[in-house]
């Protein structure tokens, strides 16, 4: 993945998982890492709660000049994303291979 | 037709997958209910179940959250109640007032949009024990089911 750090989750993001996705989006970015993908192609279910972190995640990552990608093809995650306009301001990608390429 | 389930959790976010499990297991019963709707259904019922959940920890109440679904001919009736002082809608809902710019800036605030937009009806009103009850509807088929139309305004 070159110089793009990934955090990965599978499964549900709800108030029972969030915290563990958060507290390794806040580890990582810790050390000033300027390239994060956030991978959530093993996610299934996902609710506002990790809507709320993603959104954490583009904070951490611009408050030092740093990038997001967000690394999604499930259609209900993508269309939660749409719903909330998520999509206008995230820059979304289908796979890791698309985020290097 | 109409057949009542009802589901108390303790108030701990371990326990919300079990009140989306038994909530769309319920509308399934229901052969109306097509797979759209069921995770319509599932995402609002975690977003009432969340703020129910939260409300009892900010309030370290000990009692249970209470989760009742009404099954109808076309329609599921959710009704989400928490006993631990309620919360403030506005409070939750107050990144969505802010604009884009301050939305983003919360990380909250997505849950009561969301519940709005996915709901058929959504209702929040509190109860005289100083809870909030959480009233959802979802119907098998709804008016407002396009993905384009369902950006909240």
């Amino acid at each position: 993945m070159g110089d793009w750090t990934v955090v990965s989750m599978t499964g549900e993001i709800d108030l029972a998982t969030a915290p563990q996705l958060r507290q390794e989006v806040v580890r990582v970015t810790s050390g000033g890492i300027l390239r994060l993908a956030l991978d959530l192609t093993g996610v299934d279910f996902m609710d506002s709660i990790g809507l709320g972190v993603i959104v954490g995640a583009l904070k951490r990552m611009r408050a030092h000049g740093g990038e997001l990608v967000v690394v999604c093809d499930e259609p209900r995650v993508l269309d939660l994303l749409r719903l909330t306009d998520l999509d206008r301001i995230l820059t979304l990608r289908p796979s890791l291979d698309a985020v290097v390429s | 037709m109409s057949e009542t389930i009802e589901l108390e959790i303790p108030a701990r976010a371990e326990y919300l997958s079990l009140a989306r499990l038994v909530v769309t297991a319920a509308a399934r019963i229901d052969p109306m209910f097509g797979d759209e709707r069921i995770e319509d259904l599932r995402l609002v019922v975690s977003e009432a179940t969340t703020n129910a959940i939260e409300a009892h920890v900010r309030h370290t109440s000990a009692d249970n959250v209470i989760i009742r679904c009404n099954l109808r001919d076309d329609r599921i009736e959710v009704l989400v109640r928490d006993r631990g002082g309620g919360f403030d809608p506005l409070a939750v809902g107050r990144g969505d007032e802010a604009g884009d710019a301050g939305r983003f800036e919360h990380e909250g605030g997505f849950g009561l949009p969301l519940m709005q937009s996915l709901a058929d009806e959504s209702e929040i009103q509190a109860t005289n024990e100083g809870g909030t009850d959480v009233r959802l509807v979802v119907k098998a088929r709804t008016t407002k089911d396009t993905a384009d139309n369902r950006r909240p305004s």
